[in-house]
This record gives C-alpha cells, sequence and structure tokens, in this order.
C-alpha cells in the first residue's frame, strides 16, 4: 500500500483537510481531489505559469510544488478571488479589457497580475506597462493576446492608486 | 521506488538526524525536483524529507564582515533584501535574471546549488565572492559542521561533493573589499525563464586604471561552473587596455569546454565567452 500523507490547509480562506501521495503535485490535488479546475495544467514545468496560485501570499507554480507541502500553509486560487458582490478588481479589467481569448492562460495570468499589484516591485513609483510585462514574464498566452492584458493590468494600477 | 517515509523536521539537528542513513530525497522548494522526478530524470530514495520547516535556515544577516544566506533562503528573498541590494549587488542582479517570479518565490539558494546544473544563475555572483557552503551531518550521536568552498562543491552535472547523509545549511562569503566592482550576465533568448547558454561575472577592484582582486566565473561552459583562473592571472595587476581585454579573451577562450545541445553549440559559446569578457572588462575596468 502506498503512502499517504495527511495535510491541513486554508484554502480559499477554508481550513481544509485530506490525505495526499507525497508525490502529487498541488496543481494535482487541486484538480483532480477538489474540483478546482481554475488552474490550468500545460508545460507542468514552470515555463507557462497556467497553475499560477497564491501560497502565504506568493504566487508558485502549482505543478512545481507537492501538495505534501501545503501542510500549514495558506493557499489562494483563482475561485477565491470573486466575492458574492462580484468580480475581483483584476478579474473585471481583464472582462473590460478583451484581454481573454481562449481562456486557458487567464486564471494563471490573472493571479499573477494581482500578486504584481500587491507586491510592487518598486514601491513609490507608479508600474509601468514595462513593469507590468516584466512581471508577467512567467506567463505565457499561446493566443499572444498580451497587450490587452497590460491594459487591464495599468488600468487596475491607476484605478487601485490614482493620481 | 515508493518513497516509505516522509518526514517534516523543524530544525538542522533533527534533520541530519533523519538523514544519517542516506537513501533520503531532500525536497525544499522542489522546482527543481518536482520536474525531474515527474519526467523520470531523478528517482526519489526510501525517504522523502521535507526541510521548508527549518526556519533556522532561512534569511540573510551580516556579522563581523562576513555574510551568511540560510540555505532556505529563496531567490525572491535575495531579490529583495535591502542589505544586498547595498553591499552585495551582483547577487541581487542575478536573482532578477532567475526564471520567473512564481519561481523566484519558491526556489531556494541551497536549491539552486546543490542542483548543481552548469548553467545555475545564482552559482556565479557567488563564485565571484569566493563563497563557501556549511553542510551539516549528524556523526557519532552528534551535529556535525563542515565549510567547503563552492568551487570544489561541484564535481560534475547534477554531482556534488555532498554526501547523501549531509544538508547543506547555509552559504556565506566575506564582505566584499572596499571598491569591488562585480557584474554578472546571462544569455538566452528572452530575458525570462531562460537556461543560461553563457553566464559570467566579473569582478575586480579598479584603481588608476589597474585590476587587482580580479575574478572570472563562467556557467554553462564545461561540466561544472568554473572560476577561469588563467584569465585571472592575465588581468591581475595589469593595465586594462585594448591589447590586455584582447589577452583576457584569448584566456577566456582557452579555459571553457562548451558543448553542443539544445540551447546553443559548442562554437556560439566560445563566440559568447569572449564577447562577454569584454563587456564585462569595459564594465568592471571603468
Amino acid at each position: 500500500m502506498s503512502l499517504e500523507i495527511e495535510i491541513k490547509f486554508s484554502l480559499n480562506g477554508r481550513q481544509t483537510r485530506l490525505k495526499v501521495s507525497p508525490t502529487m503535485t498541488t496543481l494535482a490535488m487541486l484538480r483532480e481531489k477538489l474540483d478546482l479546475t481554475g488552474g490550468k495544467l500545460a508545460c507542468g514545468e514552470g515555463e507557462c505559469g497556467a497553475c499560477t496560485v497564491l501560497v502565504d501570499g506568493h504566487t508558485i507554480n502549482s505543478c512545481l510544488m507537492f501538495a505534501v507541502d501545503c501542510d500549514g500553509r495558506e493557499l489562494q486560487t483563482i475561485e477565491g478571488l470573486a466575492t458574492d458582490a462580484g468580480l475581483e478588481i483584476v478579474q473585471q479589467a481583464f472582462v473590460d479589457h478583451g484581454a481573454i481569448q481562449c481562456g486557458y492562460c487567464m486564471p494563471g495570468m490573472i493571479m499573477q497580475a494581482r500578486y504584481l499589484l500587491d507586491h510592487n516591485p518598486d514601491k513609490g513609483r507608479k508600474m509601468t506597462r514595462d513593469d507590468i510585462a516584466r512581471g508577467l514574464e512567467g506567463n505565457v498566452c499561446r493566443c499572444s493576446g498580451y497587450t490587452k492584458v497590460v491594459d487591464a493590468v495599468a488600468a487596475v494600477v491607476l484605478e487601485e492608486s490614482p493620481s | 521506488m515508493n518513497i516509505e517515509n516522509y518526514e517534516v523536521p523543524v530544525s538542522i539537528v533533527e534533520a541530519v538526524q533523519s538523514l544519517q542513513h542516506g537513501d533520503a530525497t531532500i525536497l525544499a522548494g522542489g522546482t527543481d525536483l518536482t520536474p525531474q522526478t515527474t519526467s523520470g530524470a531523478k528517482e526519489f530514495l526510501r525517504t522523502l524529507i521535507n526541510i521548508q520547516h527549518i526556519e533556522e535556515m532561512r534569511g540573510i544577516s551580516v556579522d563581523d564582515g562576513r555574510y551568511r544566506i540560510g540555505g532556505l533562503t529563496t531567490v525572491t528573498d535575495i531579490l529583495e533584501s535591502a542589505l544586498l541590494a547595498a553591499e552585495v549587488p551582483v547577487l541581487v542582479d542575478a536573482a532578477d535574471h532567475f526564471a520567473s517570479s512564481q519561481i523566484r518565490n519558491a526556489a531556494s539558494l541551497a536549491g539552486n546549488i546543490c542542483n548543481a546544473s552548469p548553467a545555475g544563475d545564482m552559482i556565479i555572483p557567488l563564485l565571484l565572492l569566493d563563497a563557501e557552503v556549511e553542510l551539516a551531518g549528524w556523526i557519532d550521536g552528534t551535529l556535525s559542521m563542515r565549510s567547503i568552498a563552492l568551487i570544489d562543491f561541484f564535481t560534475g552535472p547534477g554531482k556534488t561533493a555532498m554526501q547523501g547523509n549531509e544538508l547543506l545549511t547555509s552559504i556565506v562569503f566575506a564582505a566584499p573589499v572596499e571598491g569591488f566592482r562585480a557584474e554578472f550576465l546571462k544569455s538566452g533568448p528572452r530575458p525570462a525563464l531562460e537556461i543560461s547558454m553563457v553566464s559570467m561575472g566579473v569582478a575586480a577592484v579598479q584603481k588608476e586604471g589597474v585590476l587587482s582582486n580580479v575574478r572570472v566565473a563562467i556557467g554553462a561552459v564545461a561540466p561544472t561552473p568554473i572560476r577561469a583562473r588563467a584569465t585571472e592571472a592575465v588581468l591581475e595587476g595589469q593595465l586594462l587596455d585594448e591589447s590586455l581585454v584582447d589577452e583576457a579573451a584569448a584566456a577566456a577562450g582557452r579555459e571553457v569546454s562548451p558543448i553542443d545541445d539544445v540551447r546553443a553549440s559548442a562554437w556560439y559559446r566560445s563566440h559568447l565567452t569572449g564577447v562577454y569578457i569584454r563587456r564585462l572588462l569595459n564594465v568592471v575596468g571603468n
């Protein structure tokens, strides 16, 4: 019988407890055990960012993190972003700017954009389009719709810190 | 092999006790271990030891002119360190060229070193700093520490001098001498997520055009990252002029032994070596 490890963690604000194989990735756990299919498996080696989720406030590639390592941590996935009041501001901006083509990369792209907005690499200076492109460099869109993605994030920069 | 035990030590002592019989796979950030095990390039050993909860292996500090970076310190921690940005900017610069935001947030410095890729991005600036790594083991019922120069740590692609029952706990180096300037370059078809075709660091103190404390480190041109000692000897104590730059470029060309692979040809890597040493000397020598 193969080894299973019990882990406990916060998932989108909810305490979650389950058993996982030590070789299962966080992405596989989210999709196959918890039915959270927003994050996608594309490259499976950290090149594309389609599986991006927040762990303890930092984005990671969930395909490169073992599920056992989620124990004791706080995870947020795209499913935890919107509230009953509506879409989260970045999600709404992507909709408003038509930043979505096939949609496959979007959950990861939006999670990374949210992280970038919360962690302005050069604090005190407003993010430029170049900063945004740089911050999203770990996320690949095969439809290559990058311009509107940057438009959407730039609009949030203005909205969240006007002047 | 099937993993039979999963352990989560919270201290170095606990970790090396778990490791004492070897036959264990160490999990830190997981960014290399996941794809390597998923693809079958690497097999899990009997015990999986998740070292992520060893808090004493995190953080960046300086004490009496000696820097210490805990092995579990992430590349993001290095990128965001005000101390390193002020005092050892070459490490921050290399961190800024490392993979992507998501990978920097997870990848540990010790992991980048222990993976022992000839192209490991953080290794080159650490070689310029003459860094050492500290290895912990459990011998005769007690914690045993040893240090080894980083340059001697690498024994081949993916191979290191670390024993199966040891743990790389921290990276240490002396504060750079006054006027020490270190610069790093890496090449790839795009800025993000590239495994370098060639990476290079050059460091020196320049005074009235004369270089001293010269260090040259090159990645992805040999089975391990290298210090180009002959090139350093050409430059050390000499007035940096056009002919010396030519001489250094020729020397560096003789010190590398690149291969053809999917990322670049040996010829191109040799060519880049010459380009990079010229470019870096232009900056460091100014």
